[in-house]
C-alpha cells in the first residue's frame, strides 16, 4: 500500500534527521502516523510470537528490559522501546529502522512498556496478545487524577489482551482487576517466607482494608524467594530459576525479574529454559537512572530516580541498609510532576542517623524543609544542580555517594557527570 | 481511632488535642503533611500535642482544640458520608465556639452549603462555610500564590469542583497566581472566624508556618485558658521555600 510505504519512508527520514541532531524522540513516529494513521496496527499484523504490553506505575523500564533479555536469550527476535519512551509514537519511532516498505514488521515478538494512559491509545490500534500488570501507585497525580482511575485503565488493558495476562498477586488493585478477566492469568508474587517484606514494595491503600487472601500458586505462577540481599530464586511449581544475582540491587528489582520470568515462560511455553533465564537475568544492566553507578574520583556515585511516594519509599528501604553520603535533587517540571506535595507521603526517617549532605534542584528548599519535618538534618541547600554536584563530590571525596533525583534533575546531573567523568552518552544505553 | 501524645523537649506549657478527620479516606496529595507540620510546630512552641486520627465510626473527640481535614477521591468521600453526618452537629458547634479548623479540597467542599454534581444531584454539606460547589469537567491544577490576612501563602491546587462564595462569606485569600475557587472571581478558599477552607494541598502548612501559628495561637489559648506563649522560632527553610516560590510564580505571570 502506497500510503504505508510513504509513511514508512517519511518516518525513517525524520528519524535519521532527529538522530543527526542528537536526540531520539517520538517525532519520527508522529510523522509516520500523520501519513498513515493505521500504521502501527499494520506494522504489527504479522508479529506471530506475541505482542506484549508492560504497564503499571513502577518498574516498567527494568521489567521490560529483563523480559526482552529473557526472550532474546531463547533466540527470539524482539522489538521493544528501550529508551523508556512511554508512548505509542515512541514505539513506532523505535520500530521504524526495522520496518520494510510493506510496513509489516518481521520480528517474532514485540514487547513495549507503556504508561496506563498510553496503553489505552495503543489498544485502540492494536490488540496485545499479552499484558503484564505490575502495580498501581500514585504517580504524577496531576496527570492521572486518581488512583482508582489508574487501576481502571490497567483493568482495561488486561481485558483487551487476547491470549493471557501476567499479574501481581500482591497488589490489591492489580489482583482485583485480573481476577475479573476471562483470559488465562499467571500470577507472580512474593514467597510466603518473605511476605512480611511486602510493605517495602507496595503502597498499601488503606481504603480497602480487606487483606489480600493468600493466593495458592498454580501451574505457570512464580514466587520470588530471596537467598540474601542480592541472590534469589524464581520458583515455579515444577522448575526453579536460580540462583540469580542481578546487577541491580534490592527487592524491587527481584520482583521485576520474577514478573519478567513469569511472562517469558507464558510466552515461550515448552521452549522455556531455566538455566538460560538465570544467565540472561544476571547479564541485564540496570536501566538508565535506576541504580546506575558512575565512578567519580575512584568512588562510586549512584543515581536513583524517584518519582512517586511508593518508588521513593522502595528506594529508601533498598538503600537504607548501607548509609552513604546522600544528596536529594528535586525539580518540578512536567516530567517530574509539578506538585511536590507527594514528598510528604514518604517517610525519610531512615536518613535521620546519617543526615543529608545536600539538597538541590528547583525545589531544594522545599526538600530540605520536608527533611526537617522528619528530623533529618541537611548540611547544605544548593538549588543549582551543577554547583550542588561539585560541592557534594568535593565535600565527600573518600566515600561512596548516592543521589536521589527526579527525572529532569537526573537528566541534568547525568549530563554534567557525562561531561566530567565520561558516562555513556545521554539517553543511550551503554553497550552490554 | 488512634491517638498519640507528643511532648516538647522542655517543660510543657499545656496540651492541645488535634483531630485529623479521616486520614485514610481523605488524605491525598500529602494532606498528612499538614497534621505532621502542625503537631511538630506545637511541640516547638513548647506545648504537648495529642494527635487523634478519626476514622469513620469512631467516637468523636468534641473536646478537640484543632481540627484538620483533607481531600479525597470520590470513593473516599463516599466512605465518610455517614460518619460526617453523625459528627456534623458537633463540628458545627465547635466551629461556632471558635475552634480552629483547616479543611482542604474535598473536606472544604463538604464544609460548605452544598455540592452540585455534574449529573445534577445536589448533596447537602455541613454549612460551616457559606460556599457552594459545582462539579465540572475542567480540572484546576497548578501552583498557587495568595495574598491573605496572614501574609503571602503558596501551595498547589488540584480540583475539579468550582466553588462560589455566598454573599457574606470571606475568602481565605486573593489569588495572585493560580485558579483559586473557580478560576474567575480571584478568590481562594473561605474563612469564617477560625475555620479556614482551601484548595491548597501543598501541603499548605509546612511552607506557610504563619498559618500554623495563627491556628495554634487560638487553640493554645482555648486549651490553657492563658494567652498563647509562643517560642521564638526561626524558619529559614520555610521562608526560602515560600519566597522563592512567590518570586517564581509572580514573575511568570
Ligand atoms: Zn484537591
Amino acid at each position: 500500500m502506497l500510503r504505508t510505504a510513504a509513511a514508512v519512508v517519511a518516518g525513517k527520514t525524520a528519524r535519521a534527521l532527529a538522530r543527526r541532531r542528537g536526540g531520539g524522540s517520538a517525532f519520527p513516529g508522529l510523522v509516520a502516523e500523520r501519513l498513515d494513521p493505521r500504521i502501527l496496527g499494520r506494522a504489527l499484523a504479522e508479529v506471530r510470537g506475541g505482542i506484549v504490553v508492560v504497564s503499571g506505575t513502577n518498574g516498567k523500564t527494568t521489567t521490560t528490559k529483563m523480559l526482552v533479555a529473557l526472550l532474546r536469550a531463547h533466540g527470539r527476535s524482539v522489538v521493544t522501546n528501550p529508551t523508556g519512551s512511554n508512548f505509542t509514537r515512541g514505539v513506532l519511532s523505535e520500530m521504524l529502522p526495522q520496518l520494510p516498505l510493506s510496513g509489516r514488521l518481521r520480528s517474532d515478538m514485540v514487547v513495549v512498556e507503556l504508561d496506563e494512559a498510553h496503553a489505552m491509545r495503543f489498544i485502540e490500534q492494536v490488540a496485545p496478545t499479552h499484558a503484564l500488570l505490575l502495580n498501581v501507585a500514585r504517580d504524577q497525580l496531576d496527570r492521572f487524577a486518581e488512583i482508582d482511575h489508574t487501576a481502571d485503565l490497567l483493568a482495561r488493558l488486561g481485558a483487551a489482551s487476547t491470549q493471557g495476562v501476567v499479574a501481581n498477586a500482591d497488589d490489591p488493585f492489580i489482583a482485583r482487576a485480573a481476577d475479573a478477566l476471562s483470559v488465562p492469568v499467571r500470577w507472580f508474587g512474593l514467597d510466603a517466607s518473605i511476605a512480611d517484606r511486602l510493605p517495602e514494595l507496595t503502597e498499601h491503600d488503606a481504603r480497602f482494608e480487606d487483606d489480600l487472601a493468600a493466593r495458592e500458586a498454580g501451574p505457570g505462577d512464580a514466587r520470588l524467594r530471596p537467598r540474601d540481599e542480592r541472590a534469589f530464586d524464581v520458583v515455579f511449581d515444577d522448575v526453579t530459576v536460580g540462583p540469580v544475582t542481578l546487577q541491580q540491587r534490592g527487592l524491587a528489582a527481584m520482583i521485576n525479574a520474577t514478573a519478567a520470568t513469569t511472562t517469558a515462560r507464558l510466552l515461550l511455553g515448552d521452549a522455556f529454559d531455566a538455566d538460560r533465564c538465570a544467565r540472561a537475568l544476571a547479564a541485564v544492566r540496570p536501566p538508565f537512572g535506576r541504580g546506575e553507578v558512575v565512578v567519580v574520583d575512584g568512588q562510586p556515585l549512584e543515581l536513583v530516580l524517584v518519582k512517586n511516594p511508593a518508588g521513593f519509599g522502595v528506594a529508601l528501604s533498598t538503600y537504607g541498609a548501607s548509609p552513604v553520603a546522600t544528596m536529594v535533587a528535586i525539580n518540578d517540571n512536567d516530567a517530574d510532576g509539578r506538585d511536590v506535595s507527594w514528598l510528604y507521603d514518604v517517610s525519610f526517617a531512615s536518613l535521620r542517623e546519617r543526615g543529608v549532605a545536600l539538597t538541590s534542584g528547583v525545589r531544594a528548599y522545599d526538600m530540605a524543609l520536608r527533611l526537617h519535618y522528619d528530623d533529618v538534618a541537611t548540611e547544605r541547600v544548593v538549588p543549582d544542580l551543577e554547583e550542588a554536584l561539585d560541592a557534594f563530590v568535593a565535600a565527600h571525596p573518600e566515600e561512596p555517594k548516592r543521589v536521589f533525583c527526579t527525572y529532569t534533575a537526573m537528566m541534568a546531573l547525568r549530563r554534567t557527570l557525562a561531561a566530567r567523568y565520561g558516562l555513556a552518552h545521554f539517553g543511550e544505553e551503554a553497550p552490554a | 481511632m488512634s491517638s498519640q501524645v507528643l511532648t516538647p523537649d522542655g517543660p510543657s506549657k499545656g496540651t492541645l488535642t488535634l483531630v485529623h478527620l479521616y486520614p485514610r479516606e481523605m488524605s491525598i496529595y500529602g494532606d498528612r503533611g499538614n497534621t505532621h507540620a502542625l503537631a511538630s510546630r506545637i511541640r516547638r512552641h513548647g506545648y504537648s500535642v495529642e494527635v487523634v486520627l478519626h476514622d469513620p465510626g469512631d467516637p468523636f473527640r468534641a473536646d478537640a482544640h484543632l481540627v484538620l481535614g483533607g481531600g479525597g477521591q470520590d470513593s473516599g468521600q463516599a466512605r465518610v458520608e455517614a460518619d460526617l453526618e453523625a459528627i456534623g452537629p458537633s463540628l458545627k458547634a465547635m466551629a461556632r465556639d471558635g475552634v480552629p479548623m483547616l479543611v482542604i479540597c474535598g473536606m472544604y467542599q463538604l464544609f460548605g452549603d452544598s455540592f452540585h454534581t455534574v449529573t445534577g444531584q445536589v448533596l447537602p454539606g455541613l454549612s460551616i462555610l457559606e460556599v457552594t460547589t459545582r462539579g465540572n469537567d475542567k480540572r484546576m491544577i497548578g501552583p498557587v500564590c495568595l495574598e491573605t490576612d496572614l501574609g503571602r501563602v503558596v501551595g498547589y491546587e488540584n480540583h475539579s469542583g468550582s466553588t462560589v462564595l455566598g454573599p457574606g462569606q470571606q475568602p481565605f485569600g486573593r489569588v495572585l497566581a493560580g485558579h483559586g475557587n473557580n478560576g474567575e472571581d480571584g478568590t481562594e478558599g473561605a474563612r469564617t472566624a477560625n475555620v479556614i477552607g482551601s484548595y491548597l494541598h501543598g501541603p499548605l502548612l509546612p511552607a506557610n508556618p504563619m498559618v500554623s501559628d495563627a491556628l495554634i495561637a487560638v487553640a493554645a489559648e482555648q486549651a490553657t485558658g492563658r494567652p498563647f506563649e509562643p517560642a521564638q522560632l526561626a524558619d529559614p527553610l520555610a521562608t526560602q521555600a515560600r519566597e522563592r516560590q512567590v518570586r517564581r510564580l509572580l514573575r511568570a505571570r
